[in-house]
């Protein structure tokens, strides 16, 4: 049995899931408890586990992220949900020098089994303040994984596995994402963090993209196949640990590489993949490595501009159309 | 004569034969000595190159410590700074584990990981010492969420300076303590001077942490740091009143570091008669004859000064002893499962 839910209820279905199963995985954030979360996602939660385990906070990132970490350290499991990723800047130093050093500072006398779920990207109309994608300032940073689904049942089981796991994990929700609807299996989902998924087969050239950018690169693998030309596509679903094989191995046989990320173009994650394909594959590739990126530009604001910059399936196919001959 | 039939310390200073009075008299100074001695080798080991990178040493402040670490219960979670040498002492952490971490050294309490800036020591209840002002007070606030939740009756005691409360995170963090009601005691060690700054210069208040105490719904509490039975006092009731769910205090103890901010700096911002006037309330000496005004024996107070001496005798030995952390430790402990790998 499956049924169609929205990304957006996976988000619930999937903390849900982990807040039965684990009495130690406590939930905070801004509006998250009665609210239901700024984006809904969180809906439900607050009825069915109280005041107890999901929290509100005030206004205060750090405040948020201090207290995660200080309750990972003595043996809480907490999620905290930072609203929109822009504001992780305002609790930069608790996701980049706190907590992905201390076990290692600590030479692991500090365990740290948090998640810190945000919403990511843009493509709502939000201005450059709300709408940034932002998974490659986590990749960056060395002690924390980081996870971006794009649909669904990957929502319920990547949040699972991010609960689960002892280690800091940075899980990013692509907020144009939270209305779209998938198949979701009846029952309990864990995936595992690090694999990516092959979505579809092809011969010609390999498309890597992630979160919000894995349905465009699905939508113009479609209009290729109708040009003749036939697009792999997998969706890398992790940046850390970084599914490499899986990459390293479909472009051996298309022997052709696009990315396509949301990231504004410098030192976006595109950039590691091409550079490990090009350092690992180099005598395998037929064409040029591709990047397909947002422009170097803050996002702008009015639909017409963003919907310019952002990614398009046409941009993707355009690019592909450029790589593989 | 025994203490049982005498409430007068007697010169017979011996465990057995003291009161419970003296017995936290002598826990207090044996805690500022070893505290003072530590420090003196450890600047010491600096001026010789032994000690790299840098180091920030409580020396004057070392009161503070001593009458904290004498109030805590074993399990109690204990957040400190980068000048942390003492708080981590203070909590029981082995001399040996410290010095090797200052000398960067294989038997160091985070293997060389950490260095001075980062000491830590779990099973001391030692949860680490942040080198980012403000950081560690949202984190001591989930610790002591934590211990609300799991109902352990745990306190945490955040120790941080007066430059912290110019920053953010302290607002942040004693807002959503007082929200919460957690389990947690902020320490402000005021010593006058951020960095090299006086702190007057720099705050809209005159007392940096009690002056803005009010704006979250807590007493306005300023002690003299420098005196251990003025702070164990306080600290025992502040810590007492968190365990019984009395919430969040925060308390500014007024101290002076008898050198500079940190490394070699001598410290010549400050006035020549204000230090004078400090070191005049040098702890160790003061309290020693406080000690022996109320009729504590010489020869107890001697027993834990060349107890100290010796500790710090071995761990210096120890330390200069002891390995290099080897090179393929730097690729361990990044993740839980030990490693580092970031790919498969």
């Amino acid at each position: 049995m499956a049924e169609l839910i929205t990304y957006r209820d996976a988000v619930a279905r999937g903390l849900a899931q982990e807040m039965r199963r684990d009495p130690s995985v406590y939930f905070l954030g801004e509006d998250v408890a009665a609210a239901g979360g700024g984006f809904k996602a969180t809906k439900g939660l607050f009825e069915e586990f109280g005041p107890e385990r999901v929290r509100d906070t005030p206004i205060s990132e750090e405040a948020i992220l201090g207290a995660a970490m200080g309750a990972a350290m003595t043996g809480l499991k907490p999620v905290a949900e930072i609203m929109f990723s822009d504001f992780l800047a305002t609790c930069w130093d608790l996701v980049a020098v706190e907590i992905p050093k201390t076990r290692y500072m600590t030479d692991g006398q500090v365990t740290l089994p948090l998640v810190i779920r945000t919403a990511n990207g843009g493509g709502l109309r939000f201005g450059a303040q709300h709408s940034q994608a932002v998974e490659n300032w986590a990749m960056a940073i060395p002690g924390l994984k980081v996870v971006a689904p794009s649909n669904p049942r990957d929502v319920i089981g990547l949040l699972a596995a991010a609960i689960r796991d002892p280690d800091p994990v940075m899980f990013f929700e692509q907020k144009s994402l939270y209305p779209t609807k998938g198949e979701v299996p009846d029952g309990e989902i864990v995936d595992e963090l690090g694999v990516a998924r092959t979505l579809r087969a092809g011969q010609d050239v390999t498309i890597v993209a992630l979160a919000s950018m894995v349905p465009r690169a699905m939508a113009a693998a479609e209009e290729l196949d109708e040009i003749g030309i036939s697009a792999e596509v997998i969706d890398l679903r992790c940046l850390v640990p970084l599914d490499t094989r899986t990459v390293v191995e479909s472009v051996k046989r298309t022997s052709r590489l696009v990315t396509v990320e949301e990231n504004p173009r410098l030192v976006g994650w595109g950039a590691e993949i091409v550079s490990i394909v090009g350092e690992e594959c180099i005598w395998h590739l037929d064409g040029p490595l591709t990047r397909v990126t947002t422009p170097h530009i803050p996002l702008p604001s009015a639909d017409a501009l963003e919907d310019e910059f952002l990614p398009s399936v046409d941009r993707i196919v355009e690019a592909t159309q450029k790589a593989v001959q | 004569m025994s203490a049982t039939e005498t409430v007068e310390p007697t010169e017979d200073s011996s465990p057995e034969h003291t009161s419970p009075e003296e017995q936290v008299w002598l826990g207090l100074y044996r805690q500022l000595f070893r505290i003072r001695s530590f420090e003196e080798r450890a600047y010491r080991l600096f001026m010789e190159g032994l000690v790299k990178g840098t180091s920030h040493l409580s020396l004057g402040q070392e009161a503070i410590a001593a009458g904290f670490g004498e109030a805590m219960r074993a399990d109690d979670y204990t957040f400190a700074t980068y000048r942390g040498h003492a708080h981590t002492l203070a909590r029981g952490t082995p001399m040996t584990g410290v010095m090797g971490e200052l000398l960067g050294r294989a038997n160091g309490v985070c293997g060389g990981k950490g260095g001075s800036m980062h000491l830590t020591s779990v099973e001391h209840g030692a949860m680490g010492s942040y080198a980012i002002i403000g950081a560690h007070l949202p984190i001591a606030n989930g610790a002591a969420w934590s211990a609300q939740v799991r109902g352990t009756g745990q306190v945490t005691v955040c120790f941080f300076g007066d430059g912290t409360t110019n920053i953010g995170a302290f607002h942040e963090a004693l807002n959503l303590a007082k929200v919460w009601n957690l389990p947690v005691v902020f320490v402000c060690e005021n010593n006058l001077y951020m960095e090299y700054t006086p702190i007057g210069d720099v705050t809209a208040v005159e007392h940096p942490a009690a002056d803005r105490a009010s704006a979250y719904g807590l007493e306005s509490i300023i002690v003299d740091g420098n005196d251990p039975d003025v702070v164990f006092e306080v600290a025992s009731t502040a810590i007492g009143r968190a365990r019984d769910g009395g919430g969040p205090s925060l308390i500014e103890a007024k101290t002076y570091r008898h050198g500079g901010h940190s490394r070699a700096d001598p410290g010549t911002y400050r006035p020549d008669e204000e230090v004078a006037e400090w070191r005049a309330r040098d702890p160790v000496p003061t309290y020693r004859q406080r000690l022996r005004d109320r009729g504590v024996a010489e020869g107890a107070l001697a027993a834990i000064e060349t107890e100290a001496a010796a500790d710090v005798d071995a761990a210096t030995e120890a330390a200069k002893a002891a390995p290099p952390p080897a090179v393929e430790a730097a690729y361990t402990n990044v993740w839980a499962d030990g490693g580092a790998a970031w790919r498969n």
